[in-house]
């Protein structure tokens, strides 16, 4: 008998290759328009949708409400600070400030919302 | 010198500061591109003071003054509104808008509906706001020189016209950021300077409330002038529909929308739309105060019907002699500054818009633009001297009306939904655009019933902005079939960071 050493072998695993081949980018997903890619770009869309629903709320409720708290108690307009009327500190001077609040924490979150969907598009 | 000297002097400093500005941008402005949207390269910084100095129209540095100063606190929701817009416009429209990729309106409109009738007719649309709001611009430089230096009062709107056309014909978009953005700051220093006098005076004859003075009020209805809602009958009505009419009607004025195209990106757009609410905060604390100022210190200014002048008249009013005279002509260098940056704006949104949908056959780029803006000054001038001594001024509140019935839908609801479809939008903006306007003509020529039915009419938003929201839904959803072919890929588009590699489709070119 032949004492040669046993030929070597590589050895792969047929899985990898398989699993590789199904996993597709997000990105192209969107492109081609699969199910998969409606599913990404609308739960995009949603999330800045509800984003937006969200500061718009605050708007109607904090500064659109200031008409009907004033028709339901008109004596709230007799009330002075510093010689100034209290309707007038409001639309006057307070508004101004609490929208730009506003603004900045909605840019805040739709950008932390737009890099959330650039990772899960970057990691696939 | 006389007082006039002084006014005159400070209105020829702004006109040739203007002319010198625009002059520095001529230089750069060669493509284009250059020319429509500044070739979209405006830093936040340099784009939010433009925005701001080309918003603060007449309306804002004199308007809301004499207003407050006649009616009172509920003429502060304008002011409010007007910056609440702002807010409306960066949570809805800024950085889909800028990802779009349009030049203009109706780009965006064809891009999304992939329709030509879409685009017609909010061309129209978009040159018949901008022209609704020239005319009082016009109008009001031709009152303002008139009442300063005793000119006749076409002589005012003339030269705002010429300076105007001069800067637009040599360097559009590109000259005009630059001068924009120098007007907002001169427009700021021009209130505030003298205001920071007037406060000392105030202070120190007591710090009186404006409120505990009695007042012949013009409106004349027994409305307290401390009450945040609208006098009248329908107080409640009138007020939500004057909110309505401002929120949703700043994101659909030409010369605002315009300015998005301008930015590199939409995380840019962004940016400069919070800096814009900032300094657009910063500007409405001040005429208010000049409105309470001059219910102390100027009051027969209401009885005599000239409200509107108490920014140019407080200070000459409050301090004696030449201080006086001098900050008075600071404040009317300040309100042909607004004159000025509105309307440059305004020319450039509308001669875009006429320079692609009808010169663009004749002839194309940077002649067509230049021949657009001649058409987009002229037109209104004429109208604002024809028609002198109608409510003209009127006309920018009802601007906003009928920009929130017509193309804020169209916006809103071409980002964010994707089974609008082009009959939908079409019929939405002829509803809402016919109700608000037929409103809009029986308010002006003063045919309007009493009672419900005028406050209905004089403040149609409340109901003629719904109306065309489910008009735009209800058509579109009866017929699906029309749902633009390639919406999923535009929605992509408008939505996705532009850091992402994605199809994105063809922008519009």
């Amino acid at each position: 008998m032949s004492e040669s050493a046993p030929r070597r072998v590589r050895v792969t695993s047929p899985r990898t290759s398989a699993a590789r081949a199904q996993r597709v980018p997000a990105a192209r997903e969107i492109d081609a328009q699969t199910r998969l890619g409606e599913v990404y770009m609308s739960s995009l869309i949603r999330s800045q949708l509800r984003l937006a629903l969200l500061a718009l709320a605050a708007l109607v409720v904090f500064v659109g409400g200031i008409p009907l708290v004033f028709w339901l108690a008109p004596d709230l307009s007799d009330i002075e600070v510093l010689a100034v009327p209290l309707p007038w500190l409001l639309l006057a001077f307070a508004v101004y400030p609490f929208l730009l609040l506003v603004g900045w924490l909605y840019v805040r979150a739709a950008e932390r919302n737009e890099r959330a969907f650039t990772d899960v598009l970057d990691r696939t | 010198m006389t007082a006039a000297g002084y006014s005159v002097m400070g209105v020829t400093a702004v006109f040739v500061a203007t002319l010198a500005v625009g002059a520095y941008g001529w230089r750069f402005s060669r493509t284009t591109s250059d020319f429509f949207v500044a070739s979209r390269t405006v830093r936040p910084g340099l784009n939010a003071s433009a925005i701001g100095g080309e918003y603060l129209s007449a309306a804002s540095f004199l308007g809301v003054a004499g207003l407050v100063l006649a009616f009172g606190t509920e003429m502060l929701w304008y002011p409010v509104g007007w910056t609440a817009g702002y807010l409306v416009l960066l949570v809805l429209v800024a950085a889909p808008l800028r990802r779009s990729g349009a030049y203009t309106l109706p780009d965006f409109a064809e891009s999304r509906l992939e329709s030509r009738g879409v685009r017609r007719l909010s061309a129209l649309l978009v040159v018949a706001i901008g022209w609704l709001y020239l005319m009082p611009q016009f109008q009001g430089a031709g009152l303002a020189l008139a009442s300063t230096t005793g000119t006749g009062s076409w002589l005012g709107g003339v030269l705002v016209a010429t300076v105007v056309l001069v800067n637009v014909l040599f360097g559009g978009m590109r000259s005009i950021t630059f001068v924009q953005a120098f007007q907002y700051w001169l427009k700021l220093t021009a209130l505030l300077f003298p205001l920071l006098f007037m406060a000392a005076i105030w202070l120190g004859d007591g710090a009186v409330s404006p409120a505990s003075v009695d007042v012949a009020d013009v409106g004349g209805t027994g409305d307290s002038w401390v009450s945040p809602l609208a006098g009248g009958e329908h107080e409640v009505y009138t007020t939500y529909s004057i909110i309505m009419a401002t929120f949703l009607g700043t994101m659909g004025l030409p010369h605002v929308v315009v300015r998005f195209y301008t930015n590199p990106d939409g995380a840019a757009a962004r940016r400069t739309t919070l800096l814009v609410l900032a300094l657009l905060g910063l500007f409405y604390l001040l005429p208010p105060v000049y409105g309470g100022l001059g219910r102390l210190y100027a009051p027969d200014l209401v009885a005599s019907g000239r409200a509107e002048s108490v920014v140019l008249e407080l200070p000459s009013r409050m301090l004696a002699g030449t201080a006086g005279e001098l900050l008075s002509a600071l404040t009317t260098a300040g309100a042909f500054a607004a004159f000025l940056s509105t309307s440059s704006g305004l020319t450039v949104a509308v001669a875009g818009v006429i320079s692609q949908d009808v010169m663009g056959r004749r002839f194309g780029g940077v002649r067509a633009f230049q021949a657009g803006a001649v058409v987009a000054v002229l037109v209104p001038l004429g109208l604002s001297l024809l028609t002198e001594g109608v409510g003209v001024a009127q006309a920018v509140g009802l601007a906003f009306a009928f920009a929130a019935s017509t193309l804020c839908p169209l916006l809103v609801l071409g980002i964010w939904w994707r089974r609008l479809t082009d009959v939908g939008a079409i019929a939405g903006m002829l509803v809402g655009g016919g109700c608000a306007g037929g409103a809009v003509l029986a308010t002006l020529l003063g045919v309007g019933p009493e009672g419900w039915g005028g406050a209905l009419l004089a403040q149609p938003a409340a109901w003629t902005v719904p109306l065309s929201f489910l008009t735009m839904v209800g058509v579109s959803l009866a017929t699906p079939r029309r749902v633009p072919r390639h919406a999923a890929r535009t929605m992509v588009r408008l939505h996705t960071p532009e850091s992402v590699q994605l199809d994105r489709g063809n922008a519009p070119r």
